[in-house]
């Protein structure tokens, strides 16, 4: 086993025999058919350090965690922990080892409590009272150490997104994790939580757990990391302290060449409001307010952000402009068409009167992935009748609008045949944006526009909005990442509960201020969220 | 986590693993009768001489393909617009209905070319709204399709019995069967159009109600893939909310495609009723319904493959009459055997062959790029 002192070092830094590694990756290869996912990586992660690896969507790390994870087996190379070399042929044996793994998307039972998904796969002995009062004790225990905050009998349901990441590490915890493994944690927390994520993981290291964090977010690696490793096309083409690097360094390498990580836009020229909203609000089908009185103006030439963690009504107030669903009271004006609850408007009128919507979750509303990029490339305008010949869809026109789009928007592959599947998020992405861009919208609702795709097409992709800016297009953005809103908006919307709670001018605004309007948004969200479960069982 | 596939070239997915797949099922059908204690290889070379060997087995194998293809064509639309139409035989079942009313009220009276178009007309609009009922009741009432539709097949069948038995029987008959339509209703036979222009062949039940079922697999095909509604249809199959995006209403494609689907079926009785019986009759859809749902299966819901699988069931209904002729202890449950090892192994198991081109696929790029760097 490994001493205190061992685990303390952050990065070995030479002198004296070195402990072996936490983990240590040894030529790993892996292919699926024609895609080499993982080539020649090797690397090795000190006990008791955070290591960050970053690389651009689909450079592979996702691959190699699954392969350490036990979710793929490597086609040849070796795992290494604490030195021994492992093979790790299920998450089974992973966990075994010690590792844990907190996923992007959590994986927990929403109508459990804490304690109860901890113990789910853990359950120690088909009756579930002593194993409870066993891991109840264990819970305390690493509550104390940690102090991660989480009730072990509160109801997953009814905690906030930050919660729920904290019982993931629980969980890993609980199941005596060594090694942690974090995939991209930070998209759903406030900068707030961010910071509080980090101030446990280093808890977690001065308490000897190593930890890996994959992230696409420079900004974190600098902060939170002792060490990266940088990944491009399936390979580690850099091994950096985190000290002796910085974010335009590590851009650069992810990307494979020089990146520009500000954007320049010229001031505003605005003119008459476009999109006009009166006391908007929604409520589902639940009966919850998703959107409550919402009121807020858009100019042409004016990019407004809204800002906010997500899941406080964003989504929905986008989708109500889309026309997906019509709003439960209010009005919209958008391009003088009035839209109430009495006079809907689907999103197929929205469309004609120069409406695109750009929408947040590209797989499920964006595209169809089973469709070729030629067919995603009209997914809302198939009754266009430049596409038809008596009738009929004509699939040489489908084939060069695709291929123009492609060119214009520098989608990769130019491929109209393949499969939307198949292309990256970004290229995804840069489709459907080509899309809706090229019928040059009078009013462009957009949501989410760089999550989860790369460096290089985040650049793409803004230059192409403010170039509709500037082209007197009134553009909503709603996103959750701060860095993207301050760089593009001209006046941010801080959104809690389904309320507008901010209106500033982006340049009177900073992270910390929106933080600390969306981290009030977020206490108000959780009591409400737990009064609605309280009434909930009741109703 | 979801097991990367690994891409193959089209050309394996749609020719070489469904070929792979029925050998599969003969191979195994094959264990079968060596087990019943006769020989296989007989037993394969009776069934494609019956079903292949002269006009007359061409004949009856084409004839049963056609209902497959009306049937396997209705199970495919439905399937891309996401829905599971069971109801075939129903649809099936109601469409002869329709025809056999039409024939039997204007049989007398009205002339070929006047019925024909009535007929397929009344086949299509019966068929449609046997699918409507649980169309609605699934796309505003969210009652699921397979519940209702299999439902409906029962509610058919009884419909049947009791105007077959009450209403419809034929005045002094004792078999619940109407009376004769009438010459003018009845739908050539392919033998005697090729008899008027010199060609001799057996007297088979193939009738012309092949040709509109080669000409619904080209208007099928069009449609989906085609024309704007194929491309809302197959939009809504694949993703329901990536259809509202684009301004579709789901609910008024679930109702178009189940209609379209059910119209389809109730071509079925073209075959039967104005090709064959020439008089309404119980049970003349023989489970051709059911049947249809294996054929799209098979036929990977494409209208091209469909014709393909249809072809092989007919062989398979064909040539097993014939088998359980020549060799009694094969009955024609074997072929039903052989069905189901079919719909098993190109359904169920469709993707278990595919780790092994998988792996020979990988055989071969592995070598390629070695060749090129040496």
């Amino acid at each position: 086993m490994l001493t205190e002192a061992n685990r303390r070092g952050a990065v070995p830094a030479g002198g004296g025999t070195p402990p072996p590694s936490a983990i240590e990756l040894r030529h790993i290869e892996k292919r699926f058919g024609a895609v080499h996912a993982n080539r020649d990586v090797s690397l090795s992660v000190s006990p008791g350090s955070i290591t960050g690896i970053v690389g651009e969507n689909g450079a592979g790390k996702s691959t190699l965690m699954s392969i350490l994870f036990g979710f793929y087996q490597a086609d040849s190379g070796e795992i290494l922990i604490d030195g021994k070399p492992v093979n790790i042929g299920s998450s089974g044996a992973a966990i075994a080892l010690g590792i844990g793994m907190v996923h992007q998307h959590f994986v927990l039972v929403d109508t459990f409590t804490v304690l109860e998904n901890i113990m789910l796969g853990a359950e120690g002995g088909p009756l579930l009272r002593r194993g409870a009062a066993a891991a109840r004790q264990e819970v305390a225990r690493l509550e104390r150490e940690y102090g991660l905050g989480v009730d072990p009998e509160a109801l997953i349901s009814a905690l906030p997104v930050g919660a729920l990441q904290r019982v993931e590490i629980l969980k890993a915890l609980y199941r005596r994790a060594k090694i942690l493994i974090l995939d991209e944690p930070t998209g759903v927390l406030t900068p707030q939580e961010t910071d509080q994520l980090f101030r446990i993981l280093s808890a977690l290291r001065s308490r000897g757990t190593t930890v890996i964090l994959i992230t696409h977010k420079l900004r974190e690696i600098m902060a939170a990391t002792d060490a990266v490793y940088v990944m491009r096309a399936g390979a580690i083409v850099a091994h950096r302290r985190t000290a002796d690097t910085d974010p335009a360094e590590l851009a650069e390498l992810m990307v494979g060449r020089k990146v520009r990580l500000t954007l320049d836009k010229a001031a505003g020229r605005y003119g008459a409001a476009a999109l006009v909203a009166e006391s908007l609000s929604l409520r589902d089908e639940r009966g919850v307010t998703r959107v409550d009185n919402a009121s807020f103006q858009i100019r042409t030439g004016e990019i407004v952000a809204i800002a906010g963690v997500s899941g406080n009504g964003q989504s929905e107030l986008l989708e109500m402009l889309a026309g997906i669903r019509p709003p439960t009271s209010g009005r919209f004006t958008a391009n003088h068409r009035e839209v109430t609850a009495e006079t809907p408007c689907n999103p197929a009128e929205m469309r004609v009167i120069g409406v695109a919507h750009i929408p947040e979750d590209r797989h499920r509303l964006g595209l169809v992935s089973a469709f070729v990029a030629s067919e995603s490339a009209i997914l809302g305008y198939q009754r266009d009748t430049a596409y038809t010949r008596y009738l009929l869809l004509i699939k040489q026109i489908l084939m060069r609008h695709c291929a123009m789009l492609m060119e214009r928007f520098d989608v990769r592959p130019r491929a109209p045949m393949l499969r939307s599947a198949n292309f990256s998020g970004g290229n995804q992405q840069k489709l459907i944006i080509a899309r809706e861009l090229a019928r040059e919208p009078k009013i462009l609702l957009i949501g989410q526009p760089t999550r989860g795709v790369d460096i290089g097409a985040i650049e793409f992709i803004h230059r192409q909005l403010i170039l509709r800016r500037e082209a007197g297009c009134a553009i909503l953005l709603v996103s959750v990442e701060l860095d993207e809103v301050m760089a593009l908006a001209d006046r941010i919307l801080v959104m809690c509960g389904g309320r507008i709670v901010g209106d500033l001018p982006a340049d009177e605004a900073d992270e910390r201020k929106l933080g600390l309007l969306m981290a009030n948004a977020q206490g108000r969200e959780a009591s409400e969220t737990t009064a609605v479960t309280a009434i909930g069982p009741g109703s | 986590m979801t097991g990367a596939q690994t891409p193959l070239p089209c050309w394996v997915d749609i020719v070489l693993i469904p070929l792979a797949n029925v050998t599969l099922a003969f191979l195994v059908a094959g264990l079968i009768v060596l087990a019943i204690g006769e020989n296989p290889l007989l037993a394969i070379r009776v069934m494609i001489a019956g079903a292949l060997g002269d006009s007359e087995g061409v004949g009856y194998t084409l004839y049963y393909a056609t209902n497959f293809i009306f049937t396997g064509l209705a199970v495919a639309l439905a399937f891309h617009a996401g829905l599971f139409n069971i109801g075939g035989e129903g649809q099936a079942y109601i469409g002869g209905l329709g025809i056999g009313l039409v024939l039997l009220a204007g049989g007398r009276y009205l002339s070929f070319s006047v019925l024909l178009p009535l007929a397929v007309l009344a086949g299509a609009g019966f068929g449609a709204a046997w699918a409507l009922v649980p169309a609605y009741l699934q796309a505003y009432r969210g009652s699921h399709i397979v519940i209702t539709t299999i439902m409906f097949n029962f509610l058919a069948a009884a419909l049947m019995v009791y105007l077959m038995v009450n209403v419809l029987i034929a005045p002094g008959s004792m078999s619940p069967e109407s009376r004769e339509f009438g010459p003018a209703a009845h739908l050539p036979f392919i033998h005697d159009v090729l008899a008027s222009i010199g060609i001799k062949l057996t007297g088979t039940p193939l009738n012309l109600s092949l040709v509109l079922a080669i000409a619904l697999c080209v208007f099928v095909w069009l449609l989906l893939w085609h024309t704007p509604l194929g491309f809302e249809l197959r939009t809504v199959g694949h993703s329901e909310t990536a259809a509202v995006y684009a301004g579709v209403r789901p609910r008024r494609i679930i109702i178009i495609a189940m209609c379209l689907s059910g119209a389809m079926a109730g071509f079925v009785g073209l075959n039967e009723i104005m090709g064959v019986h020439h008089r309404l009759l119980l049970n003349f859809t023989a489970g051709y319904g059911f049947t249809g749902i294996a054929v799209a299966l098979m036929g990977r819901n494409h209208p091209f493959g469909i014709i393909l699988a249809s072809i092989l069931f007919g062989i398979l209904s064909q040539g097993g009459t014939e088998l359980a002729f020549t060799i009694p202890t094969l009955t024609r449950d074997m072929i039903v055997v052989i069905q189901g090892l079919v719909i098993l192994f190109s359904g169920a198991l469709s993707q278990l062959s595919r780790p092994w081109f998988e792996w020979l696929f990988s055989l071969l790029q592995r070598q390629a790029p070695a060749v090129r760097g040496a």
